[in-house]
């Protein structure tokens, strides 16, 4: 199908994007890649009086390092994560985990900050956010503010923008741990997640001393484990620890029944890959149960 | 009503009044006379109608025409001539890798993208880069023999 009429406006700077999204009155939609937003449009599911397209803002796109972050810009493809050196040595899980995310022309296209004000709950970047506890910066017509990760994504392709706010960067903390693994189990490679996990391990003098899990695919946004972190650092590491492990995270999720997967298929999934990813992550610290 | 301006295949086109809905590839078809970019699914999933634009493989299904302003275009008719058929293309030929061609110009176009940004060591490499294409006919396996053959064609020319 083909979209519906709109406006098209091409803003080259942030403040004149916003003044369209205000003067739009709830009735524009911002542009970035447009990876989910066209397929919308085309179906007609999404009718915007305008639309402001941003990739005619300059600035917007850059990955770089700022104290013990990387700071990404919004307008940043996942065509750049993919391959960027920066990434692979200070955000590993995230540069695994982007071959996952779609396919190759739109890797090419999509946005960080369009995944994330998508907010699907089976796309990789809103779940390493929540993952790496970063921290999104938000223009509105009051100025800028930043926001948690976790404080952002409230329900299934639902977050707390406001219609006239726009993603300008996200600072992903660098996290210090010395194994790590990213799995994801979709119906075919590159299609959203049935189920996925990340997780990371820090190794303390008895034991390990810190932990990270993240899921998706399992609940109406990514979950950060946190509880299962808990107890996984105060697990005894054995051979049975992965398993145990998987117990404890499928313990946390109560997924639904879909069009996709029902949930208990969802839940089987996550041990598996659950069982999987500590194994990887223990392995890498050298103390493989 | 937008003017767009764009190279497609190394030729400019200027277009007045384009409607900001047209989607780049109506526009390449109906408004160019391109029909070489087939159009499938208008949402993303099939592939079919992928184009490069300043060099990366895109579904030009989900890209509008006014955003094509000012962009190096890459299409099918871009890659060779039935004459003079381009490597990947003769390689498609070669092991078979089409059979009614509905989906082979955005195979072509995403094969050349793979070729240039992966190594291709494996054939699981080249099936993850082709997953976004759709294909009914073949079974992709000689789609896959003939990106194969382009890949090891591309490393003997290098060394």
């Amino acid at each position: 199908m083909k979209p519906a009429k709109f406006d098209y406006v091409s803003p080259t700077t942030l403040e004149a994007a916003i003044e369209a999204l205000v003067a739009s009155n709830g009735e524009g939609k911002l542009l970035a890649g447009g990876q989910s937003l066209l397929p919308l449009l085309n179906f007609r599911m999404t009718r915007p009086a305008v639309l402001v397209d941003l990739n005619g803002i300059k600035g917007l796109s850059y990955i770089e390092e700022r104290g013990g972050s990387i700071a990404i810009g919004a307008l940043t493809r996942h065509r750049d994560l993919e391959h960027s050196p920066l990434v692979a040595s200070k955000l590993p899980v995230m540069s695994a985990a982007m071959r996952h995310v779609a396919h190759l022309a739109i890797r090419n296209r999509g946005t960080i900050g369009g995944s994330l004000s998508h907010a699907d709950p089976a796309a990789e970047l809103p779940m390493l956010s929540m993952f790496y506890d970063a921290r999104i910066s938000i223009q509105g017509p009051e100025g800028r503010r930043t926001i948690a990760a976790e404080e952002f994504f409230v329900d299934a392709l639902t977050n707390c923008l406001e219609p006239e706010d726009i993603v300008v960067e996200i600072e992903f903390p660098v996290l210090v741990h010395h194994g790590w693994a990213f799995e994801e189990v979709a119906r075919r490679f590159g299609d959203f997640a049935l189920a996925s996990i990340a997780v990371s391990v820090r190794r303390g003098a008895t034991g390990l001393e810190d932990a990270r899990i993240a899921v998706m695919g399992v609940a109406d946004t990514p979950l950060r484990l946190r509880e299962a972190e808990e107890e996984l650092v105060a697990m005894a590491l054995d051979d049975e620890s992965p398993k145990r492990f998987s117990e404890i995270v499928v313990s946390k999720i109560s997924p639904n029944d879909d069009l996709h997967a029902s949930g208990e298929y969802r839940k089987h999934l996550l041990a598996q890959l659950s069982k999987r990813a500590l194994q990887t992550a223990l392995a890498a610290t050298g103390r493989m149960a | 009503m937008t003017n767009v301006s764009v190279t497609v295949n190394g030729e400019r086109y200027d277009v007045s009044d384009v409607e900001p809905r047209m989607l780049f590839s109506d526009f390449l078809r109906d408004q160019l006379g391109l029909t070489g970019t087939h159009v499938g699914c208008e949402h993303g999933v099939c592939g079919a109608c992928t184009v490069l634009v300043n060099g990366d493989s895109v579904r030009s299904c989900l890209m509008l025409a006014v955003q094509a302003n000012g962009a190096e275009i890459v299409t099918v008719e871009g890659l060779g001539t039935p004459e003079e058929l381009n490597v990947l293309q003769s390689q498609f030929r070669e092991h078979h890798g089409l059979q009614c061609g509905y989906c082979t110009p955005g195979m072509l176009m995403t094969g050349e993208d793979m070729l240039r940004k992966y190594p291709l060591a494996t054939d699981e490499d080249i099936r993850e880069g082709l997953s976004g294409n759709l294909c009914r006919c073949t079974g992709y396996q000689n789609i896959v023999a003939a990106i194969r053959s382009a890949a090891a064609m591309r490393t003997e020319k290098k060394s």
